[in-house]
């Protein structure tokens, strides 16, 4: 059991994947709590597959992946709100259009200017292709994000909550809103190396919406969420490992895994486990 | 005193508000009442700032109420508030201090006191560590009230308070009403009352678009005030009030 357990931990990709893993799998559900309080949980998807295009032109120029994968992400949100504003066109009408047309350009650019960027392991994750460098990355980007998200709580729960009653007590809603944009941006991007555009919305969703059946609180959500995500991106690392699987599918799997057993068995709105609860008052 | 000038705004091509004026004084309630879709929560937003406005300006004490928003208490209308949202009533209450406190910082230990003593004149103290789904219509209502509170603001605006609430928390918010009242804060409050009931507002206004009438609630609900605001098909009942042709 435990050489089960230690025995992957000899190779250095597989070491640099789970200390990666496991910052994303805090990173991600923390920051995932914000949309899917906001009921907004497939902007997640969205924006991962708009950063495609950017990532395939940063690439062909030669610069930080980051940067390009950033401007796409924060223009794909723009132009959602844009269309929002100026149309009758609701929000998940424009939120598929811009998913797959910033998805199909990106497709596109990868083919005309014949970059050496591997789709496969783009959408679906690849543990092997995690650098050290790529631990540095993710750690600056989870440091700074976790930190701001803690600096700007107390007004984030507000906005989050109540905007019109947050824009009312004169807090800065756009900034607020735009912020919270490019966390999630840059937390999609952190993510997609070892989940994958595809599925890394998994780790962005399931864990918080699975502690979201658990606690009452958005700190709580966010805590246990964070939990949850470390257990589920180191379990399907090591799933992955051993069934050779695509590192995504294996945690993306891990995570809903989890989510069932909270939905049978949450002591409060468990399917198993709430009945019980109310028939204990009767006594 | 709350001052609205000549207020008009306009929604992709129709007016929901034309030319509204109007003062508020401090030390009184006034009723704002008009049929659904008149643009009474339109004023409300506008007066706050929250929706774009053609034309017209509000001034409070003299100085642009859009510079003093933390002096303004809003309480929605409850369809705007996601009940599911992970957040107890505590939290939400704690919430008034959020622009007080400031950036980067905890609410201190007199925000903390504040909260506790809104939530303790709404009764809610007892139920205040739970998740605002599980709570009922009317004692949702009050933990906005204590938000509003909390908030030690000088104009009050309710947006629907009354409606779908029980006896208890109707008579809190009675009670809450004229304390802040003689306490000299200024309260508009939007609603769907009618008959008797009106008569507890020192003044009201009737909206449809324009103001129709403003003055005590007696000289405001006329016939034929009432009928160019809701339509002609408006009749007097036997006993002398006028009634809704729908209730809301
Ligand atoms: N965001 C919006 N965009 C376009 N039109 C709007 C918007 N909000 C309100 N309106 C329109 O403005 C008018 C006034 O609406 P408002 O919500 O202010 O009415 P109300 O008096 O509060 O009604 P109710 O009693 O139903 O709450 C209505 O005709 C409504 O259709
Ligand atoms: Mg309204």
């Amino acid at each position: 059991m435990l050489s089960w357990l230690l025995d992957p931990l000899n190779y250095e990709f597989m070491r640099n994947a789970i200390v990666t893993g496991i910052l994303i799998g805090i990173l991600c559900p923390v920051v995932g709590s914000f949309l899917i309080v906001q009921r907004m949980a497939i902007l997640g998807d969205v924006i991962a597959h708009a950063i495609l295009p950017g990532l395939v032109i940063a690439n062909f120029l030669g610069i930080e992946i980051i940067l390009g994968a950033f401007v796409f992400g924060m223009l794909s949100t723009s132009i959602i709100a844009w269309i929002r504003a100026q149309s009758r066109v609701k929000i998940d009408a424009a939120m598929a259009l811009i998913f797959a047309s910033f998805f199909a350009l990106g497709v596109s650019l990868m083919t005309v200017l014949d970059t050496r960027l591997d789709l496969h392991e783009i959408l679906l994750g690849d543990i092997l292709s995690v650098r050290a460098s790529d631990i540095w990355r993710t750690s600056i980007v989870a440091l700074v994000i976790l930190l701001l998200i803690m600096l700007f709580y107390k007004e984030l729960l507000f906005y989050t909550f109540d905007k019109i009653g947050a824009e009312a007590a004169g807090l800065p809603v756009n900034a607020l809103h735009v912020g919270l944009m490019a966390g999630i941006t840059l937390t999609l991007i952190a993510g997609m190396k070892i989940v994958g555009v595809i599925l890394v919305v998994s780790l962005l969703v399931g864990p918080a919406t699975t502690a979201y059946l658990l606690v009452k609180e958005l700190h709580w959500m966010m805590a246990v969420g964070a939990g949850l995500g470390v257990i589920a991106s180191v379990v399907g690392m090591y799933i992955s490992y051993y069934l050779d699987l695509p590192s995504g599918p294996a945690i993306a799997l891990t995570v809903f895994g989890l989510f069932v057993l909270a939905l049978l068995f949450s002591p409060s709105q468990g399917i198993l486990t709430r009945s019980r609860f109310m028939k204990l008052p009767k006594h | 005193m709350l001052e609205v000038e000549y207020l008009s705004v306009n929604y992709r091509g129709t007016w929901a508000l034309e030319d509204v004026s109007l003062r508020l004084i401090p030390g009184e309630l006034v009723g704002l009442i008009g049929p659904n879709g008149a643009g009474k929560s339109t004023l409300i937003k506008a007066i706050l700032g929250l929706v774009p406005v053609h034309s017209g300006r509000v001034l409070f004490e003299g100085i642009p109420l859009q510079h003093q928003r933390q002096r303004v208490a809003y309480v929605p209308q409850r369809s705007q508030i996601d009940w599911d949202y992970p957040i107890t009533a505590k939290s939400v209450v704690m919430m008034a201090c959020t622009v007080s406190t400031g950036w980067f910082r905890k609410p201190d230990r007199q925000a903390r006191s504040r909260v506790r003593s809104a939530l303790e004149r709404v009764e809610m103290l007892n139920l205040s560590h739970r998740q605002i789904g599980e709570l009922s219509a009317g004692q949702q209502q009050r933990v906005f009230l204590a938000r509003a509170l909390a908030q030690q603001a000088d104009l009050f605006l309710f947006d629907e308070p009354f409606t779908g609430i029980d006896k208890k928390t109707e008579a809190i918010l009675l009670r809450l009403f004229a304390e802040l009242r003689s306490n000299g804060k200024t309260l508009l409050i939007c609603s769907h009352e009618w008959g008797n009931s009106l008569d507890r507002y020192d003044r009201l206004l009737l909206l449809n678009q324009r103001l129709l009438a403003n003055g005590d609630p007696k000289t405001v609900m006329t016939l034929d005030n009432i009928q160019r605001a809701y339509g002609e098909n408006l009749q007097p009942s036997t006993n002398g009030h006028v009634e809704m042709p729908f209730f809301c």
